[in-house]
């Protein structure tokens, strides 16, 4: 069935909209992480204009995160002071984020952007995960424990002034280092259409030493607000929301989201973040070629 | 100059009582763009009247432009920089038409000749793009092919050569396909009655496309309220997650 997208101005086959958001929200629900990163690209090869594939994407991950916080709450997997405080930084993050994506929108130099970022970012995760998980699997394959020594945060971070405590979390430090991930993550969610999820659990377990009970629901919980500002930010500058196209994303992705947490359960987890591990190398190992070969439109246009 | 041109090459057909009359239609003159729109297929006849009642000559042919509104549009070309695929240069063009697609009876190049094909802007090669950066002439060709070469891949841009029949020098029809992702505005389809490389007679109807009910709803919602419009998005998946939430919630029990 073919439905017209209203602000994309181009009709897509609805089914193929909702098959897409259904695979993304599965591996949202199993790994924690938004799947903008699946669905930002995929949406471009389909045609959807570039600036309306991000914005309509993170209003999409505003859905999937909402019932991956509902499930984590339930377990008492949020710490909510430093959700809050992950927020704040996002949300000025998202700002500073709107106004750079109107400026590279000008430019032209919007797609170089986010191609490099995409490249440098999913590059970088994916090989730390694979590292991780494949020593995770070989440690069970020997039988040898897991190397669990209690990584406290690093040195600058403890050195920072006005220092809280966060108990879901277990640290005591300045809300500076969490408001500063906050920040950033907020800029690339806009930027990228990523939900911060990629920077943010990484970060939260290897710079901050969070407890690994509430990394993902954490970080789930601060994708949810970032996305929802980012939406709002994107409507009010770049008007490339389209609630046709979010609407046909969600109703595969919120469904997805439900089923993917379900069968995380039946597989070991260091198998399945080798798993994500390998898609997200594929991702951006496609994008980096992607940025060397020949395009097949050398020239692109943009009305004044 | 060349709108001089243009006019000057009309006086024939103001004054020439002796040449034949266009009657043109469209079938529609409204195209809305609802939920299911893919594409509409435009019917254009009409009918070629002679003056005095003579004879219809048999070697008539006819041309149809149907043009979408003009806009300024800035084309930006890729270069290979350090190894990697970035825009470096670019070009802007006053007047681009968003849509331009043109039924003819026959080859164009066999009908009309180059330069009345240039003045009327009848061809895809013959658009006036109002190149506006001051670059030099073989840049500005660059751009434009580059240009019309995007827009003739994303089917903005056709040519239909020989969609256009005409039965017995006195009626003639075309059928011209509409794309999905056709931009809405006001539209012209101008009709050009050609013999011996002359155009003896042209009219023009006007086509509108715009979206409707609830396509047009959300686009001028977005445009006109982007706040409402933004906290009405947040809303809408803050719900449906709740409601997977619950749904799924309520299967596992």
């Amino acid at each position: 069935m073919h439905l017209y997208l209203p602000i994309a101005g181009l009709s897509v086959n609805a089914l193929v909209i909702v098959l897409l958001g259904g695979a993304v929200g599965i591996l949202s629900g199993m790994f924690g992480v938004g799947g903008g990163f699946l669905t930002t690209p995929l949406l471009i090869f389909y045609g959807v204009p570039p600036a309306v594939a991000v914005a309509s994407s993170a209003t999409q991950i505003t859905g999937t995160s909402v019932s991956g916080v509902l499930a984590h709450s339930r377990r008492n997997g949020v710490d909510f002071r430093m959700g809050m405080v992950l927020v704040a930084g996002g949300a000025l993050g998202s700002l500073l984020g709107g106004f750079i994506f109107h400026l590279l929108q000008k430019t032209g130099q919007i797609d170089t952007i986010i191609n490099l970022l995409y490249v440098a970012l999913l590059g970088w995760i994916a090989i730390g995960m694979a590292r991780e998980s494949v020593r995770a699997v070989l440690a069970a394959r020997d039988g040898t424990p897991v190397a669990t020594t209690t990584k406290r945060h690093r040195k600058w971070i403890a050195a920072l002034p006005f220092r809280w405590r966060f108990y879901g979390a277990g640290l005591y430090i300045s809300p500076m280092a969490p408001f500063l991930l906050g920040f950033v993550s907020g800029l690339l969610t806009v930027l990228m259409g990523v939900s911060g999820g990629f920077i943010l659990v990484p970060a939260m377990i290897y710079i901050f030493g969070v407890s690994a009970r509430v990394v993902v629901g954490t970080s789930l919980f601060q994708g949810l607000f970032v996305t929802a500002a980012t939406t709002l930010v994107h409507a009010m500058t770049t008007h490339a929301v389209d609630l046709v196209l979010a609407g046909l994303l969600l109703i595969g992705s919120v469904a997805g989201a439900q089923i993917g947490s379900s069968l995380v359960q039946k597989v070991r987890p260091e198998r399945a973040r080798m798993l994500l591990a390998v898609i997200v190398l594929a991702v951006a190992i496609r994008m980096a070629l992607g940025l060397t070969w020949r395009p097949d439109a050398l020239y692109t246009v943009q009305p004044l | 100059m060349k709108r001089l041109i243009a006019l000057l090459a009309s006086v024939p057909l103001l004054l020439g009582a002796s040449e034949p009359r266009l009657v043109p239609d469209v079938s529609d003159t409204q195209i809305d763009i609802a939920y299911s729109f893919t594409g509409a297929e435009l019917l254009l006849f009409g009918a070629i009247l002679y003056p005095g009642g003579r004879a219809p000559t048999p070697d008539t042919d006819v041309a149809v432009v149907i043009k979408g509104p003009a806009e300024p549009l800035q084309v930006r070309e890729k270069a290979k920089v350090a190894g990697i695929w970035v825009n470096h240069a670019s070009e802007r063009f006053r007047s681009v038409p968003s849509f331009y697609a043109v039924a003819t009876s026959r080859p164009l190049s066999e009908i009309v000749s180059p330069r009345t094909a240039a003045i009327y802007e009848i061809g895809i090669g013959n658009l006036l793009l109002s190149p506006a950066n001051g670059s030099s002439a073989s840049e500005q060709a660059r751009f434009e092919s580059g240009l019309v070469e995007l827009k003739r891949r994303s089917g903005l841009y056709a040519e239909h050569a020989g969609a256009v029949s005409v039965r017995e020098g006195v009626l003639y029809r075309a059928l011209v396909p509409i794309p999905a992702r056709v931009p809405v505005g006001r539209y012209t389809a101008e009709t050009y009655l050609i013999r011996n490389g002359h155009i003896v007679a042209a009219a023009t109807r006007d086509i509108a496309i715009g979206k409707s009910g609830f396509e047009r709803f959300v686009a001028r919602a977005a445009e006109d309220y982007p706040l409402p419009y933004g906290l009405a998005a947040i809303l809408i998946s803050l719900l449906m997650g709740l409601a997977a939430a619950w749904g799924f919630g309520r299967a596992r029990r």
